[in-house]
């Protein structure tokens, strides 16, 4: 001990900040739950991690280089970025009315609207079908007008991903214009501002941040829909063949192959958790 | 343009009924405690809630008359509204918050700019106008609220506890500021607040709201010389007490007890009165006076005893019940603790007698 510790001679030995972090914590998590927490992150972490353990790091390269896999990879980025754009468009202006209306029944088109979110994929795509097939409610008719028909083509895999991914951005945004302080926009009408102006210039710049997180959010679901995708669009290659479904189908007979695609379909759930954490993680404002 | 609203508001079990007209120029202030309805008015006049009857007319212009089915919601009505909070918007700097008005007018963006610009200027925020309001102190934000609700050459202008955001330091700069761009300002301003001060310096003429009613109208000075309420006496610190008008300018008080002072000349023996004594003008001692000058003696307990700024003020249990103040020192000598038994002295002279005149019963 030196000077340079001031009462270290006279009351002994300070205590690390490392020690004092475990005295602080000591008994901090009971066995009754620590045991369960330990086994829920087991649970969750390992087939994560056999995804790795089993890849087959070799044979990646050539796995990934298959016209196959860069048509599905190519159509899954492009449905799921259109299926975003288009919940955006719809979604926005609905969580805006969801948010704001002072309509009685609201409540009960709320349930509807997020019924999607805990729909099965799969009763999705069958209602799709009934609604927009070529026999459907709606779709018999578009087809009688124009002999175009929705479900196995291109635009029938961004509708089925709409339709399971929008649930996610009306229901962020909801909350956001929920949140959002209606005295700005108060504020605003006494400046003048229309209710369309005040909602443009004051309103969507406030929830901005929570338009971003649902958007990504619905690009992600968008990303890894499957049931109501095959349900649908069916799975044609290089024109409803995205990847989830490439992988399910690779699983039949090329296990390396599933291994690697599921990779790639990780590392994008990887980066979108990245995108995400700063509005996830932090106590929610304004957003 | 002068404002004139006979208001009417009823919302569940509370009632606004007021009255008030502000002529062009004048600072109307709207003095009332919390609940009194003081928001409810301005949110009226602004235009942000309706009224259940009556009219409210700025100039020539019916902005809201429910028998007529006319109601001009806020974003058309000229009215300027500077809230308590500000509500400066958080995504757009201090400029843009200005040009803001004069953008949703139809203004093209940089002749709103432009204005903006010169009207912060004005107000000496010139080095201000790329910050946005997070990064701005409480003075600085509500100039920019002000400049803001200037922009739009508003025909009304409304401000909403002002100065309650602030701090005691910042509060003293911005009241002088404030009252100079008041001066400016051709329009009528009304000015919501519960702090007497506030009230004393920036307005030329008080309506005291209690209860969603008049309670008193007058000039700041009027008021605080001779409140009508309890309520405004505790604000400008006087004992206010009611009573008849006896003989010899001898006041018998409501609440027992009778002090003599100086009578109002329109005053007659039998009216109701009031009696208002500083308390400061109230001297305090632990054994019955001898004779004095003083007309007023009564004698009493003490229930209270709280520390102010600068002395400390004695509540005394009467009759009639006095507000005392003396120094921390004197508090000490008379060892003055609850309980105790004291004497209350004050000179006719001191003792304010007039009439419910400036008063509305509810």
């Amino acid at each position: 001990m030196t000077d340079l510790v001031p009462g270290a001679p006279r009351r002994g030995r300070e205590r690390t900040d490392r020690e004092l972090g475990r005295a602080r914590a000591a008994g901090a998590i009971p066995w009754p739950l620590g045991v369960p927490a330990a086994l829920g992150v087991l649970f969750l972490v390992v087939p994560l991690a056999a995804l790795l353990v089993r890849a087959p790091w070799s044979a990646l390269p050539r796995v990934l280089w298959d016209q196959a896999v860069l048509d599905a990879l190519r159509l899954s980025l492009l449905c799921a970025t259109a299926a975003t754009g288009v919940s955006f468009v719809l979604g926005v202006p609905l969580a805006w009315f969801l948010a704001r209306s002072p309509w009685r029944l609201v409540g009960i088109l709320r349930a509807l609207v997020t019924l999607p979110l805990v729909l099965p994929p799969v009763v999705g795509g069958v209602a799709l079908l009934l609604a927009l097939g070529r026999t459907g409610i709606v779709g018999e008719w578009v087809y009688r007008w124009t002999s175009f028909s929705l479900p196995f083509t291109t635009w029938g895999v961004v509708v089925a991903e709409t339709f399971v991914a929008m649930p996610f951005l009306v229901v962020t945004v909801e909350g956001a214009f929920r949140a959002a302080d209606q005295g700005y926009e108060e504020a605003a009408a006494t400046l003048g501002a229309s209710r369309l102006t005040t909602f443009a210039r004051v309103t969507l710049p406030l929830v901005a941040p929570s338009l971003g997180a649902g958007a990504v959010l619905c690009w992600a679901r968008a990303l890894g829909e499957f049931g109501a995708t095959i349900t649908f669009a069916g799975n044609t290659p290089g024109r409803t063949q995205t990847m989830p479904l490439l992988v399910y189908l690779a699983l039949e007979d090329d296990l390396d192959a599933a291994v690697a695609l599921s990779l790639v379909l990780l590392l994008v759930s990887v980066v979108v958790l990245v995108a995400l954490r700063d509005r996830w993680l932090r106590p929610v404002s304004v957003a | 343009m002068n404002l004139h609203a006979d208001v009417l508001v009823r919302r569940g079990a509370f009632t606004l009924d007021v009255d008030i007209t502000a002529m062009p120029g004048q600072v109307l202030g709207v003095l009332g405690p919390n609940g009194a309805g003081k928001s409810t008015l301005l949110r009226v006049l602004a235009g942000l809630d309706p009224l259940s009857a009556g009219h409210v007319r700025l100039g020539e212009t019916m902005l809201d008359d429910p028998s007529a089915g006319i109601f001009l919601p806020a974003a058309r009505r000229p009215v300027g509204i500077v809230f308590q909070d500000y509500r400066l918007f958080p995504h757009l700097s201090a400029l843009d918050n200005v040009a803001f008005g004069l953008r949703a007018a139809g203004v093209d963006r940089p002749v709103a700019r432009e204005r903006a610009a010169a009207l912060l200027h004005r107000l000496g925020l010139a080095d201000l106008s790329s910050r946005r309001p997070g990064q701005l102190s409480g003075g600085q934000a509500q100039r920019v609220a002000l400049a803001r609700a200037l922009a739009t050459n508003p025909g009304l202008l409304l401000l909403d506890e002002p100065l309650s955001a602030l701090d005691a330091r910042t509060r003293l700069e911005v009241r002088a500021h404030l009252r100079e761009h008041l001066r400016d300002y051709p329009g009528p301003v009304l000015v919501v607040t519960h702090d007497p001060l506030e009230a004393m310096v920036l307005t030329d003429r008080l309506v005291v709201i209690e209860e969603g009613r008049v309670v008193q109208t007058g000039s700041p000075l009027e008021v605080a010389r001779r409140p009508a309420t309890q309520y405004v006496a505790r604000l400008v610190g006087l004992n206010l007490w009611s009573g008849r008008l006896g003989r010899a300018g001898r006041v018998d008080l409501e609440a027992g007890g009778a002090v003599s002072g100086v009578v109002d000349a329109a005053m007659v023996e039998g009216d109701t009165v009031l009696v208002a004594l500083r308390p400061t003008a109230i001297t305090l001692s632990t054994a019955q006076p001898g004779p004095a000058s003083a007309r007023n003696v009564w004698g009493g307990q003490v229930v209270g005893v709280e520390l102010l700024a600068d002395r400390v003020r004695v509540e005394v249990d009467g009759p009639p019940h006095a507000f005392v103040d003396i120094t921390p020192a004197a508090v000490t000598e008379l060892d003055l603790t609850p309980g105790r038994r004291v004497w209350l002295a004050a000179k006719a002279t001191e003792t304010d007698v007039y009439g419910v005149a400036g008063r509305r019963d509810p």
